[in-house]
């Protein structure tokens, strides 16, 4: 018999389009799975199905014009991204904001960080079959949102940073919308765990499955949460702080497993850490200015600025080479989600079909940012 | 002996999830009270936006049907996205009969807006300022191209750059 | 051979009515056949219903609520939508089998129906043989999701087809044992036996130990046996998109989507025959009235169905090899000492 199905059947590897429009794939990224079976052979990742070529539009935008197509990197951090950009020129110009802009930039920054937190829990859930907590994961998302809403006027593409400050100062309802956040989210968060981080079927998903080392971790340049649930130490606003994040107490959350599970913990701790964050600033916001006054057209200097903010998916870096015009000559966007895409087909070689969605939700990509 | 408490403790796991899912299901069963979405055509009456929502693009007019747009073209400029035309006329000013250039229509496209605010930011007379109606939906595109001042209006007398 | 003895009052009738012992028989059949046609459309319906709505409370929704008072016509509508709908399909697929596919399916569920006893007056088909009936019948259903599968002509069906035979083939076998481990209870594969052996207590509370093992690994071998999550990776909709019925459109894919619901409610029925006594009031408390037994039942099986329901909107779903682990590592050795423990129980007479 068994010469009979060695000689007679054979089995070949075969192919399988994951994407362009595919549940599990966040977006229109395509994955064209190697399959033995059910078992992955390789992945070949395609991108650019969103590809809108925001750094060459960059280039004919002035630097004021420049921060809002950075919302469309990154949709869920869109304030970092905002940050960064609006950070490079600073230092360009040489310009200090005021406290109070560094301490609403950083409690943005936090609220902006929880909600895309929340909102990959209930996606990460989503992947791995129960649907219920999303709508846990939104709940708490749409708070933020409507905090977002009130005072920067959008709820997803904010557009809140500018050069110098902020776009307007915070609403009278803020200090008390967060702190009513703070309390509701400590309430909520446990049955974050208890419905799916302590669940038994979704730790055997999780638990040794898309492992990545810390050395190839560093090698493929991974960076935020992915990395950290390897072990590497690399919050940027740990490492190199900007903003408010110098005055603040926080832990940076690390895991040395390195599996999708290790990856999971680090944002669900993350959130907690967010939290203590928003907790310590929400009382402490100096007076004064939510803005200096800049010039009407900004000529950087000539020369090259690079700054690097920790968004929610790591770092997230612009780099802006200036030939002293008002136009930028050139901007770079460092995007996390493309060094940790990167990973992929390294976490996810000889695992299951099933398994290749969970890795992929466990890095959290955003692939508007892969492509820009 | 693993074998057996893996067992006791998968279930006891997955009953603390259901435990928290059926707490929800059983107070939303009987008094809708942890229930997050809204009937929205419904509420459409009291629904209302944040004063800082940013729905579209508007010019403010007064009763007489006058604005202060006096079409300097600063947001024209500031605009990223080349969503804002403003279009001159000829102007003849009946006193002295001298004509002056004057705003004939400020297009803007609603279709290119980023609602980036850039423009309002921009404005010297503050003379547009954001919409809450996000209901901007159309059959056609053609309709998403908007002339924000009304036929008619005329700048109130005095506005300056 | 057919035992319509429950509707003998209507049997007399209706052989007055037409004077002729055949014509009477067919008839009879017709009559009955359309009637559990329809029930089996209204309870198919209905379940869709209650899932949306049920599922909407567990996720802090409020669920369809807009087509007729609380929504009661919401899968009506999309019953008639789906009616409407043209029925596409690949450019390569086997054309007869993908036809075939659906109707495997469905009437696999139509027939095991059959035996149901609803209440002791309402029992189309009371073979001496009914659980064993039930069980093998059931098990053609996976031929059905099988042929879908593999009739597409798309990998995602196809994955999906394979992951059916693998996780059904194991799956039967737990609830063959299960089934096993009760009739050593109750000594007769008979289902109105069956309920009547339970007129003074219930076999949970009989078998106790045993029996209440056996109840939680038949809960997990009912849910994947209709595809359910956490069992649902035929479906699988983040990776497999739809699974084995992806290219099925209009009422091609409502057969399979109905029957998927019907089969739940059939799994849910021998669930409450097997250890809740049936069409049996607690305590007796209805015994003299008619068709109260219905209502007993309809109850008994609804509780059943809203756990399978909450399992489906709490858990995640579990991997291919899981599962086989699952059946083969934990099910199976828990019902072969299950087996054992039960008949010791019962030889030692240790049963209520």
């Amino acid at each position: 018999m068994g010469e009979f199905l060695t000689d007679n059947i054979k089995t070949q590897e075969y192919f399988l389009n994951m994407g362009p429009q595919h549940p599990a794939t966040h977006g229109v990224l395509r994955l064209l799975l190697q399959l033995n079976g059910e078992i992955v052979e390789n992945i070949d990742m395609d991108l650019g199905y969103v590809h809108r070529s925001i750094e060459k539009m960059c280039e004919h935008d002035t630097y004021q014009q420049i921060i809002h197509l950075t919302d469309r990197l990154d949709y869920l951090s869109s304030h970092m991204n905002n940050e960064a950009v609006a950070l490079a020129v600073e230092k360009g110009l040489g310009i200090e904001v005021p406290d109070r802009v560094k301490v609403i930039r950083t409690m943005m920054s936090e609220l902006t960080r929880f909600a895309s937190h929340a909102l990959w829990y209930g996606v990460n859930a989503m992947d791995i079959g129960a649907i219920t907590p999303f709508m846990y994961g939104f709940r708490e998302r749409e708070l933020i949102n409507d905090i977002m809403e009130e005072t920067c006027g959008a709820r997803l593409t904010m557009n809140y940073n500018k050069v110098g400050g902020v776009r307007y100062d915070l609403h009278p309802n803020f200090q008390k919308k967060v702190k009513d956040f703070i309390k509701h989210a400590r309430k909520k968060l446990p049955d974050y765990d208890a419905v799916l981080s302590n669940n038994i079927i979704f730790k055997k998903r999780m638990k040794n499955v898309g492992f990545i080392d810390k050395d190839n971790a560093v090698l493929y340049g991974l960076s935020g949460p992915t990395a950290r649930g390897s072990g590497v130490s690399c919050d940027v606003r740990k490492v190199h702080p900007y903003s408010a994040y110098d005055r603040v107490q926080f832990n940076e959350i690390t895991f040395t497993e390195g599996d999708s599970y290790a990856r999971y913990r680090v944002r669900i701790r993350e959130m907690w850490e967010s939290l203590s964050i928003l907790e310590q600033l929400v009382d402490n916001i100096p007076e004064g200015d939510y803005k200096v006054k800049t010039k009407a057209v900004l000529k950087l200097p000539e020369g090259s600025y690079y700054q690097k903010v920790e968004s929610a998916r790591g770092e997230f870096g612009v780099h802006i080479l200036s030939r002293g015009d008002k136009l930028p000559y050139r901007v770079k966007f460092r995007s996390p989600n493309f060094a940790n895409l990167s990973a992929l087909n390294k976490m996810a070689k000889g695992v299951k079909i099933a398994d290749v969605v969970a890795i992929l939700s466990s890095i959290d990509i955003v692939v508007p940012d892969i492509d820009r | 002996m693993s074998y057996l408490s893996d067992i006791t403790g998968g279930i006891k796991s997955l009953l603390g999830g259901m435990t928290v899912t059926g707490k929800y299901f059983f107070i939303n069963f009987f008094t809708r009270k942890e229930v997050i979405t809204e009937e929205y055509p419904d509420n459409m009456d009291t629904l209302k936006m944040y004063d800082r929502f940013r729905g579209e693009v508007v010019m403010w007019h007064n009763e007489n049907n006058e604005h202060k747009c006096t079409g300097c073209s600063s947001c024209e400029r500031a605009c990223p996205n080349g969503a804002i035309e403003i279009i001159w006329k000829k102007e003849v000013n009946p006193e002295t009969g001298k004509a002056k250039r004057a705003i004939d229509k400020h297009i803007y496209h609603l279709g290119m807006c980023t609602m980036c605010g850039l423009c309002i930011e921009a404005c010297p007379t503050d003379a547009i300022e954001w919409g809450q109606d996000f209901h901007h939906t159309t059959y056609d595109r053609t309709q998403l191209t908007k002339v924000l001042n009304k036929p008619g209006s005329k700048v109130i007398s005095g506005t300056k750059e | 051979m057919i035992i319509l003895s429950n509707f003998s009052n209507i049997h007399q009738w209706l052989l007055g009515l037409i004077q002729n012992a055949v014509a009477t028989r067919v008839v009879e059949l017709t009559i009955i056949a359309l009637a559990y046609l329809a029930a089996f459309a209204l309870i198919g319906l209905l379940l869709v219903l209650a899932e949306r709505r049920i599922a909407a409370f567990f996720q802090l929704r409020l669920g369809p609520n807009r087509v007729g008072p609380w929504g009661l016509f919401q899968t009506v509508a999309d019953a008639l939508k789906l009616v409407s709908k043209e029925l596409t399909g690949t450019v390569k697929a086997d054309k007869f089998l993908y036809g075939l596919a659906p109707y495997f399916v469905i009437i696999t569920a139509l027939v095991s129906m059959s035996i149901i006893p609803f209440s002791k007056e309402v029992q189309v088909f009371d073979i001496n043989i009914g659980i064993f009936f039930f069980i093998s019948v059931s098990s053609l259903g996976v031929i059905g999701i099988f042929l879908a599968g593999w009739s597409s002509n798309n990998k995602y069906s196809l994955i999906g087809g394979m992951r059916t035979g693998i996780q059904m083939v194991s799956y039967e076998l737990s609830v063959g044992m299960v089934v096993v481990t009760m009739v050593i209870l109750s000594g007769t594969l008979q289902l109105s036996q069956i309920v009547a052996l339970q007129q003074h207590t219930w076999f949970i509370f009989q078998g106790h130990v045993s029996a209440i093992i056996a109840f939680m690994v038949m809960m997990i071998a009912s849910t994947a046996e209709t595809n359910r999550t956490p069992f649902d990776l035929v479906e699988a909709e983040s990776e497999l998109g739809a699974g084995f019925h992806t290219e099925y459109s209009g009422m091609n894919f409502a057969y399979f989507f109905l029957s998927e619901f019907m089969n739940m409610f059939l799994s849910a029925s021998i669930i409450v025959v097997l250890f809740f006594g049936g069409w049996l009031s607690p305590f007796g408390i209805t015994a003299g009235i008619p068709f109260m037994g219905l209502f007993w039942f309809i109850l008994k099986v609804s509780v059943v169905i809203f756990i399978f329901m909450w399992f489906r909107w709490t858990f995640p779903r579990l991997r291919i090899d899981q599962i086989l682990t699952l059946e083969w590592k934990y099910l199976l050795p828990i019902n072969m000492v299950n087996i054992v423990l039960m008949a010791a129980l019962v030889w030692l007479g240790l049963t209520f």
